[in-house]
């Protein structure tokens, strides 16, 4: 801790009507109160997965366990093997959009293999998301990923193989607002 | 009734009716605006239920007690048809949008009941006292802020639009969309938002120097999250806990929302509950399958944070009606996140000729502003438009323009001059000209 915030965290746990000259900036005349977290505390918190595989947890599935899984789960509104309906298609060629074949599904679009099993942890299924075990949701990213021919149909993810997988647009991407 | 002008202030200042600006200020000078035509009330039919006929002179309510305080205010039931026009998924319906009725509202401030929405999986029904932010990662020290901590801090308000990244999406199709400008526009509003400046926070808890980016995540169903460049965070994002002076409403964040001014709806995460510090962005599905504008080139832009000037005429507008030859006011919004507003312009005839309109005061910076000219309509076609220009020189573009340079698949970021058209009858509809 440095000198300046262990000042502050001396003077809001003093007094919080300790007066500062008028022109300091809010941080100068701000308290303390942040809680520390302990490193298990964060491991309940986060559950960030980066596309190098940092933040994966233990488990494995393979597209044969997650197609049971997709008909129970997904198919009722991204359609039968993912083609669409209420909700967005999933699965196309395992080659990047084009002009003439704008498409955006997880195949030809999606930069990083990770991202699948990130956002079925967090947000799906949609009527009760956070319900499905970490083997479920390998087994639906494999599920996912073999439809759209980017892997085999055999092939098993765990945190090690999904980090590895290479999506066909990977580099497609530029960016505009951000280094 | 037919305004009156003098002879002077009917040489137009630009072609098609264009006047100037002084006619504005005319003290008294009553303008007619455009009205609306069967867009979606119809008036009550039922004879039954058809009000008492008053004498304005001496109506009914003057003459008993008007109804008790209230301890929260609500609108005149008079104005129940102004609303936000919802469009949801049928087997979803938390996953959608409703846009703010821009058609509707005057002045530069959106009331927080009209703001529109973006939900992922529904709104939150968030207990404050149960709520946590987590700030983690690359940090000296790790810290849990509970939301009476948060009211503790030094707090900073500012005027700043919110728009969604997706706004005016229809702007892309190959045939001009016919709907109300709030239904076609309406993913923008403007608050006053008032909260923590987050540098202050992050300096709490001492940034690593190997830190470039943040995570920010909401506590919704979806847990919605988008990764930040730190740098950005720190010059200016607020950690906001009131909108328009009173606390956050649940569906534009309550109890805690990341505001982070000028830049794309989507990354002013709702419900905010962690931000993670690292050294990368987490390619969270939002921010590589959806809100990346896919180019004719076959690439796709991605981290297209800022939301470009862009300017609207919301009165006349699509779907209102004309009430005649006579003299109008021509008036709409103005904003750009990378400034101030430094003009607006407008064109009755289609883009040949345009005329600076007025500005009202205030003009803020990442704010609407608010625009108006005089038109002296003469009852021929016409075609309206407004250009902004923002303090950086930025032009907003003809939507040819912008069309040749993205192509129509990019789905998010149409920011192109809009066009109305007046036919002989008065119908206004929304054009590409």
């Amino acid at each position: 801790m440095s000198m300046r915030s262990a000042a502050r965290l001396f003077m809001s746990g003093a007094s919080l009507l300790v007066s500062f000259p008028s022109h300091a900036d809010p941080a100068s005349s701000a308290p303390y109160l942040g809680k520390p977290l302990s490193a298990a505390e964060i491991t309940q918190w986060d559950i960030s997965v980066f596309p190098d595989g940092r933040g994966l947890p233990a488990g494995r599935g393979t597209a044969k366990d997650g197609k049971a899984l997709f008909a129970t789960h997904c198919e009722q509104c991204h359609g039968p093997a993912g083609r669409g309906a209420t909700a967005e298609e999933l699965v196309g060629e395992p080659t990047p959009p084009t002009a003439e074949n704008p498409n955006k599904s997880i195949g030809p679009y999606w930069p990083h293999a990770t991202t699948i099993f990130d956002f079925l942890r967090r947000s799906k299924p949609p009527e009760k998301p956070g319900s499905l075990t970490a083997d479920q949701i390998y087994a639906l990213t494999a599920y996912l990923l073999a439809a759209n021919k980017v892997i085999d149909e055999t092939a098993e993810m765990n945190a090690q193989s999904l980090a590895k997988v290479k999506m066909p647009n990977r580099d497609g991407f530029i960016r505009i607002d951000a280094p | 009734m037919t305004t009156k002008l003098s002879p002077d202030d009917l040489v137009g200042a630009a072609g098609g009716g264009l006047l100037h600006r002084r006619v504005l200020l005319k003290s008294g000078l009553a303008l007619a605006s455009a009205g609306f035509v069967s867009v979606g009330h119809a008036t009550d039919t039922d004879p039954a239920k058809a009000p008492a006929i008053e004498n304005p002179a001496s109506p009914s309510w003057m003459h008993q007690p008007g109804s008790p305080f209230s301890g929260y205010g609500v609108p005149s039931k008079f104005e129940n048809r102004i609303v936000r026009s919802i469009g949801s998924n049928r087997d979803l319906p938390g996953n959608g949008v409703s846009w703010t009725p821009l058609e509707s509202i005057e002045g530069i401030i959106t009331p927080s009941s009209l703001h529109f929405e973006r939900h992922h999986n529904g709104v939150p029904d968030i207990d404050p006292a149960q709520h946590r932010l987590v700030i983690h990662g690359l940090v000296r020290a790790p810290l849990s802020f509970t939301i009476d901590d948060l009211l503790r801090y030094p707090m900073q308000s500012q005027m700043l639009f919110v728009e969604c990244g997706g706004n005016s999406n229809a702007g892309w199709h190959e045939e001009p969309i016919q709907r109300s400008v709030g239904s076609f526009h309406g993913l923008v509003s403007c608050s006053e938002w008032a909260g923590v400046p987050l540098a202050i926070l992050l300096d709490q808890v001492g940034i690593d120097p190997k830190a470039a980016w943040v995570i920010a995540e909401g506590a919704d169903a979806a847990v919605m999250n988008v990764s930040l460049p730190v740098s950005k965070l720190m010059d200016d994002a607020i950690v906001a806990l009131y909108q328009n002076g009173e606390r956050i409403r649940p569906e534009n964040g309550y109890p805690l929302r990341l505001i982070v001014p000028g830049w794309e709806g989507v990354v002013n995460v709702k419900w905010l509950r962690r931000l993670h510090i690292t050294d990368q962005p987490v390619m969270a599905r939002n921010e590589t399958a959806k809100y990346t504008e896919l180019l004719p080139s076959g690439k796709a832009r991605m981290f297209t944070f800022v939301m470009e000037a862009k300017s609207l005429i919301t009165s006349p507008s699509s779907g209102q009606k004309m009430r005649g030859p006579d003299v109008y006011e021509i008036k709409g919004l103005a904003w750009s996140g990378r400034g101030k507003i430094k003009k607006v312009e407008v064109s009755a005839d289609g883009g040949t000729s345009w005329m600076e309109a007025a500005l009202q005061e205030p003009v803020l910076s990442r704010c609407f502003t608010r625009f108006r000219a005089a038109w002296k309509w003469n009852g021929e076609p016409a075609v309206l438009k407004s250009r902004a220009t923002d303090e950086t020189g930025y032009v907003q573009p003809e939507r040819d323009v912008l069309v040749a340079e993205r192509g129509r698949d990019g789905y998010f970021h149409y920011n192109a001059i809009v066009a109305w058209e007046i036919d002989e009858d008065g119908a206004i509809r929304h054009v590409y000209a």
